[in-house]
């Protein structure tokens, strides 16, 4: 593994792996003193281009429980602002003694590219509508940490499918891991094609609720026009919101998971969002962990296969 | 390859250590087995089942050293372990135990990652084979065989855990 830009480019193996890391790097975390020096040496930069709250966060705790320094190019406050390129930028970033570049970018394939024009590993943090590897790697670990593994369970991806790359990115890592996927969403929320994805289509919440181990809500993205195709905010939660009500049909030890950031009385309720049996927030701790396996595998761990 | 040590040879050795272990401690309060990966682990636990069998029962924990280690560069890890001691390390007498002592880094990475998780009152060290060829200053307190071997050589310790059979053998390079 050279870079982590897009989950199709893992077979199971590779996922499995990436997870069985993370599983070791949980237990650091969790040490009275939560740092090992692996990669003591290396310098981690993240570069988000989009806003980001808790990806950019976790990289960088992540790098720093690992021993790395790391580096926080701010794209609002820098050259890009004077019509600095992107190609220019990230070769930039590279000289000045970058190890591994994390990188979030609008443009679907932004990632890839750096990835060409660079000979230091990138991480993708997200491109466009695209993909987001790291979040479908962490949703897939607090998965497999709470049934023991992904395969035969039922999970429904619910929403803004369209816009949503961690909808790409997740349905990929379920299914390649056993598990089997529907999307959840009305016509105007699903892609042109969903053709080639291996996932079923319900247009109705309230139809797979009973049979599933896994709502995975998403949120809706008022940013990238998602609720500019919906009526209203409280039509989209009377059908797909996961409403206290809901809750109560889903079948015993089924769980509710959200990306984060959450629209509460939207996608997710109060009530729902707050429950002990809700993994929001464990999501956020196992995706400091994860993020160790990625940046151990690509600046410390395996170089190549 | 060359047999150095039969299975019964190796259960001696294990029940000598653990002996060797009361002695020095006087008994075995206050002992913690902490086996490094991967053939320390059942080595741990053998020596622990021995201490029970001549004492009393002694915690065993294990350590995941690739985190740590100075030749990362060189020697890429392909997966990472797990690190568990079931008792806090604050203050008892840790024994570290491992298969092969060869140069002293997988050793000396393994006392860095104890401090990382206490700080014991004392630690020790035993090991199965000690095959010379020290890299650091570091030695073992208690030792199964001394072994002097050439750096060309190969030290093989297999254990029934781990490999089906219990043996040491000596064998030229490749």
């Amino acid at each position: 593994m050279r870079h982590l830009l897009d989950i199709a480019d893992l077979d199971r193996a590779d996922l499995e792996g990436l997870l069985d890391d993370a599983d070791g790097f949980v237990e650091v975390l969790a040490r009275p003193i939560p740092k090992v020096p692996a990669l003591r040496g290396k310098t981690v930069t993240t570069a988000f281009f989009e806003a980001s709250t808790r990806t950019r966060l976790s990289f960088e705790r992540a790098a720093k429980v690992l021993s790395a320094d790391t580096m926080t190019f701010a794209p609002g406050t820098s050259s890009l602002s004077k019509g600095e390129s992107l190609k220019d930028t990230v070769l930039t970033l590279q000289a000045m003694g970058s190890d591994l570049l994390v990188m979030r970018h609008q443009a679907v394939g932004a990632a890839r590219r750096a990835a060409e024009w660079l000979s230091i590993p990138v991480v993708n943090g997200g491109d466009g509508a695209h993909q987001h590897p790291t979040q479908a790697l962490l949703d897939a670990l607090t998965v497999r940490r709470r049934f023991g593994s992904l395969e035969g369970l039922e999970m429904a991806i619910v929403g803004d499918i369209r816009h949503s790359r961690v909808a790409r990115s997740d349905l990929l890592a379920f299914s390649t891991l056993g598990a089997h996927v529907t999307l959840v969403a009305p016509r105007t929320l699903l892609p042109v094609t969903t053709e080639g994805w291996p996932v079923t289509v319900s247009p109705s919440l309230d139809e797979v609720l009973p049979a599933v181990d896994v709502v995975y809500l998403l949120r809706v993205q008022t940013e990238r026009g998602g609720a500019s195709v919906f009526p209203s905010l409280a039509e989209y939660t009377s059908r797909f919101g996961m409403t206290r009500e809901r809750r109560r049909r889903l079948k015993p030890g089924a769980v509710v998971m959200h990306p984060g950031p959450m629209n509460r009385g939207v996608e997710i309720a109060d009530e729902v969002a707050d429950d002990p049996d809700a993994l929001v927030l464990e999501q956020v701790s196992l995706g400091v962990a994860v993020r160790m396996a990625v940046l151990f595998r690509l600046l410390g761990g395996e170089t190549d296969v | 390859m060359k047999a150095l040590l039969d299975a019964a040879d190796l259960a001696r050795a294990v029940r000598r250590i653990a002996h060797e272990i009361l002695e020095r401690n006087r008994g075995a309060d206050d002992l913690v087995l902490v086996g490094i990966h991967t053939r320390g682990i059942p080595l741990a636990r053998r020596l622990a089942a021995a201490l029970a069998e001549a004492e009393a029962p002694v915690p065993v924990g294990e350590l995941d050293i690739a985190l740590y280690r100075d030749d990362l560069d060189r020697r890429p890890v392909t997966r990472v372990g797990a690190t568990r001691v079931p008792v806090p390390i604050d203050d008892r007498v840790v024994v570290l135990v491992d298969d092969v002592l060869y140069t002293g880094r997988s050793v000396r990475a393994a006392l860095d990652c104890l401090a990382d998780l206490g700080r014991p009152r004392r630690v020790e060290l035993a090991v199965l084979v000690d095959r010379g060829h020290r890299e650091l200053p570091i030695r073992a307190d208690y030792v199964g065989k001394n072994l002097p071997t050439s750096t060309l050589e190969r030290v093989s310790v297999r254990l029934a855990e781990v490999d089906g059979e219990d043996g040491v053998w000596v064998g030229a390079e490749q």
